[in-house]
């Protein structure tokens, strides 16, 4: 199959690659970046693991392809520790609160976490429990990965994190 | 050398040991995307491998072409039956003593079997090509429902089996027929039901489910012919054991299989069976000369692999008009599909399912299964349970529900008055099992005290009188359920894998400047055994956890081990773990010893390192012995600090626990809402409580899901209807209940550390917790058993069906 030219901005740095026309992006991100944190689970946009950032939203990637793509502003997980290496907030909160297990959701999970507080800084469990809906976990149970969110955002806002009693 | 203003508190906190809330060391990596999971190796010029599958359930194939799709761009190899054969690979056991074919020879017995696979230089290729492959199929009749598989003029499924009236399990009935397992006393529990004052009877059927991890089977296979070496990587959740069947079916010698099981995004059971993946993957290396990856996508995934349950149990139980239990009579009617691939010890054609007294002190009970053939997938597996122990705790969580029901008893009142007692541990069941230890009242009444159980049931009371009324459209439902695992498979006196003994291992190798490595025979699939395995070690010799590392899944390194499933882990690498570091801190006391210049019987253990009885300031640090066992060893001892233990458990585990569901149920839509959901388990020693409640609230969320409406579904013609996560229920954040969690400590007391395992009793506990609350709810309008799953559908039925709606 003929292949197309594509660019986009990974991360910061501005990537290239030649794709057929069919390519998901999230193979694009995988095989030809070598980027592996974004994962691929049911490739039918149900379990959220692909997720990744692209424009300011989130996306499933596994429903992308990666010729959409062309042009575009992506962040994935690989791109989420601080700057001096270290974790951020919403990473360091899903250590800190056991929010994963296995780890396979975890990267999706983060970056749809990133975005729902990017739109909601102050969000509900409630909202928190909404906003992740779109992605599948299998091993914890979720409650863990809502504390995990709930202290990002308490670190991120500059305030203290207070678990809710059991 | 003994720094005695750091208090003995600090001491013990530095060292992050058993019993602390341990962040888990696995997390780095995992949060930033660097976890290593099968699909991220890739190795240079590799190729990749996908089936072609049946669309028929049942059929007889009359040709395959592979020309078409051997012209596509990118193809390398088509692989049939034909092809494998001239290997000897074209069936392969199943770990239940069947045969299960790789890929089809002659016919089909499942909708999605493998018929051939295709290799390409990528996924994308190899799609092209299986669309290319023509196959010509002839129907034949197709059986999906397990009551027919024994009719007189049933479709023959399993043509291979003609004439054959032996089984792995004795004799076959019929030529659907698999085995049939009894134990028990027949007699006697026959005549516990004629003298019985009460018994009841029902059909109580467990579902079709599926375990689904996020992260779907895989494997990369790369054959080395010079050196005539086989490296696979795959998710394995014991990788030892892949390595020993690979040897034996492909005729490699065993030292020249290389098995690394990377990081696994989940296992529940899904990855303990053989699939054909596996096998064409390696058969695929080996002819085409180049590494081979094969990643199963998710309706691959949901209709091919690893199914659980499919458990039809007719249920009896005689008791007094007192309540108390005389005996237990139980038929089940397995199904296991095409194939008899179920993962069970080999001596176990229904695994542990004869716990199905559960933690009832039965005086008699009696067991029949007979496990039938069907036009559905094979591979039974233990989703997220001990070998059928979900099974058997949900049969007789419902049963002790449906006779309170019949006696008018309060089913937590009929639970207390049957309860094994704790003076009767260790406890012999009438099916078989040695309980070692429970305090199961303790457990029960603790959980009525902390939900306020009594006015539960009052406001359950008045509720029921105003839906009479006609004032709400709700009802209430109280789930209580108490159940007994067994885990820790197991003893090699009664459990093994094709033949394979099911001990454990460890490996401690602790170096000159104190920090060490320790290699294990278990491998995670995200129980954090990195994390709490060092704990273990911490805590036994007295050195930081994070000085630990931890390594599971290599066969070139770790000692041979059988892997994790079966929560058995803790109860079996765990005791490895404590065995081996005892080892160590045996020889650091005799080096300790040497140097302090005293009678090793003069020295004792004080957290992280050995002390001078009497005299506190003689202390030498594990540290300093590490040091001096390398460098300055007593006269005559060989120098080094390293150990290995394999570890034979002696008996299972019996952790147990106590739940309790509140659900409400608006009977005009079926909507359910779980209100409360209360878990205490019993899990003995507790290593890292923070993962503890991590995995209850897993477990629950599984158990939510299976009781709640997950279902593998065929429709009458035998096609899956339930093969994506569309149809299939995968509970979200919205959805899933808030889990309370709580614990008692009974310690095993045969287990070095105590320790009992905790990963799957939730799964356990939860089904029928859900389950019973639900029926609870339903009961008061004369219903006494509802079917699981139980979606808003099947509540507004049951609803209807009652003439309430
Ligand atoms: S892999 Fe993209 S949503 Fe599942
Ligand atoms: S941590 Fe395993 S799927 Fe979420």
């Amino acid at each position: 199959m003929t292949k197309t030219h594509v660019t986009m901005t990974v991360n910061g740095t501005q990537v290239e690659g030649l794709v057929e026309p069919r390519t998901l992006l999230v193979h694009f991100l995988r095989e030809n970046l070598q980027l592996t944190g974004t994962h691929i689970g049911c490739e039918t946009t149900h379990c959220g693991v692909c997720t990744i950032d692209i424009d300011g939203m989130s996306a499933k990637s596994c429903t992308m392809f990666a010729v959409q793509a062309e042009g575009s502003e992506i962040t994935t997980v690989e791109g989420m520790a601080n700057a001096d290496g270290t974790l951020s907030a919403l990473q360091e909160g899903f250590r800190q609160m056991h929010g994963l297990q296995c780890g396979f959701c975890t990267p999706g999970m983060i970056m749809r976490a990133h975005r729902l507080l990017k739109e909601n800084p102050h969000p509900t469990e409630e909202e928190i429990r909404f906003g992740i809906a779109g992605n599948l976990c299998r091993c914890t149970g979720y409650q863990n990965i809502v504390k995990a969110i709930q202290y990002a955002a308490a670190k991120i806002n500059g305030e203290e994190f207070k678990e809710a009693a059991e | 050398m003994n720094d005695m203003t750091i208090t003995r508190a600090e001491r013990e906190a530095k060292l992050e040991g058993m019993g602390c809330k341990r962040k888990r060391v696995e997390d780095i990596r995992f949060t930033q995307g660097k976890g290593n999971y099968v699909d991220d190796v890739k190795l240079p010029g590799m190729l990749h491998g996908d089936f072609v599958r049946s669309q028929y359930p049942h059929a007889r194939i009359k040709s395959i072409n592979k020309d078409k799709a051997l012209k596509v761009p990118g193809v390398l190899a088509v692989l049939t039956a034909e092809d494998l054969k001239g290997v000897n690979l074209a069936w392969m056991p199943t770990l239940a003593g069947d045969v299960q074919m790789v890929l089809a020879d002659g016919k089909v017995l499942f909708q999605n079997q493998e018929v051939a696979f295709v290799v390409a230089t990528d996924r994308y290729a190899a799609d092209d090509g299986i669309n290319a492959v023509e196959v010509e199929y002839e129907a034949l009749p197709v059986l999906v429902d397990p009551f027919h598989s024994m009719d007189a003029d049933a479709p023959v499924l399993r043509e291979d089996l003609a004439g054959k009236t032996e089984g792995a399990h004795g004799l076959r009935k019929h030529h659907n027929h698999i085995f049939e397992w009894t134990v028990g006393d027949k007699d006697l529990t026959d005549a516990a039901f004629r003298k019985a004052e009460v018994s009841i009877k029902e059909m109580i059927s467990y579902h079709r489910t599926h375990p689904s991890p996020l992260e779907t089977c895989q494997c990369v296979c790369s054959f080395d012919k010079i050196k005539g070496e086989l490296t696979i990587w795959g998710t394995f959740q014991a990788p030892h054991v892949i390595r020993t069947v690979v040897a034996l079916i492909a005729k490699i010698p065993e030292h020249k299989i290389h098995v690394i099981a990377p990081d696994i995004g989940g296992g529940f059971g899904n990855k303990v069976g053989a699939y054909p993946g596996y096998i064409c993957a390696a058969v695929a290396s080996i002819v085409t000369g180049r590494p081979v990856k094969w990643v199963e996508d998710r309706i691959e995934n949901l209709t091919s692999t690893s199914f659980a349950r499919d458990y039809h149990m007719t249920t009896e139980i005689a008791a007094t008009r007192e309540g108390k239990v005389t005996g237990l009579r139980v038929h089940v009617l397995a199904d296991h599909g095409a194939f008899d691939a179920c993962a069970d010890p080999s001596k176990w054609p229904a695994g542990f399912f004869n716990i199905v007294t559960g933690s009832y002190d039965f005086p008699t009970a009696h067991l029949a299964v007979d496990g039938v053939y069907t036009n559905k997938a094979p591979g039974g597996v233990a989703y997220r349970c001990s070998f059928r122990v979900t099974e058997a705790a949900y049969c007789i969580e419902r049963a002790m529900d449906i006779l309170a029901q019949k006696l008018g008893m309060d089913p937590a009142e009929l639970r207390l008055k049957n309860f094994v007692r704790p003076e009767q541990f260790p406890y012999h069941s009438a099916l078989g099992w040695e309980y070692d230890s429970g305090d199961y009242h303790t457990a029960m009444k603790k959980m009525m005290e902390t939900v306020d159980y009594a006015s539960l049931r009052r406001e359950q009371a008045e509720k029921r009188e105003a839906f009479k009324r006609g004032e709400t459209r709700e009802i209430m439902g109280l789930g209580v359920s108490f159940f007994t695992e067994i885990v820790g498979a197991g003893p090699s006196k009664n459990c093994d894998i094709l033949g394979i003994a099911m001990f454990d291992s460890c490996e401690i190798r602790l170096h000159p400047t104190g920090a060490g490595i320790a290699r294990v025979g278990s491998k995670s699939q995200g129980q954090g055994h990195e994390t709490t395995w060092a704990q273990i070690i911490a805590t036994e010799i007295g050195i930081p956890a994070d000085d630990i590392m931890v390594e599971e899944g290599n066969t070139d390194t770790a000692p041979y081990g059988l892997g994790t499933y079966g929560s058995r882990s803790t109860p079996v690498a765990g005791a490895a773990i404590a065995m081996a570091a005892r080892k160590i801190k045996a020889k650091a006391q005799m080096i300790a010893a040497y140097k302090l210049e005293v009678h090793e019987d003069d020295l004792e253990f004080d957290i992280d390192g050995f002390r001078v009885k009497g005299l506190p300031e003689r202390y030498l640090s594990m540290k300093d012995i590490c040091w001096a066992a390398y460098n300055s060893p007593p006269p005559g001892m060989e120098p080094g600090l390293e150990a290995v233990s394999y570890y034979d458990p002696p008996n299972m585990t019996y952790p147990f626990g106590a739940y309790l569901c509140v659900m409400d149920i608006d009977v005009d839509t079926g909507v359910y809402k779980v209100r409360r959901f209360y878990a205490l388990d019993d899990c003995g020693t507790r290593i890292n409580p923070m993962i503890i409640e991590g995995q209850v609230h897993g477990g629950l969320t599984e158990a939510f899901a299976i009781a709640m409406g997950q279902e593998i579904r065929y429709d009458d013609a035998g096609n899956v209807v339930t093969g994506s996560f569309m149809d299939f229920f995968m509970p979200t954040a919205v959805e899933t209940p808030h889990w309370e969690t709580d614990f008692t400590v009974t310690p095993s007391p045969h287990h070095p550390i105590g320790a009992k395992g905790v990963g799957e009793s939730p799964n356990v506990g939860g089904v029928p917790a859900f389950s019973n609350a639900v029926n609870d709810a339903f009961s008061f309008l004369g219903s006494t058993h509802i079917q699981m799953p139980h979606d808003f559908w099947r509540n507004w039925q049951a609803a209807k069906s009652l003439g309430v709606v």
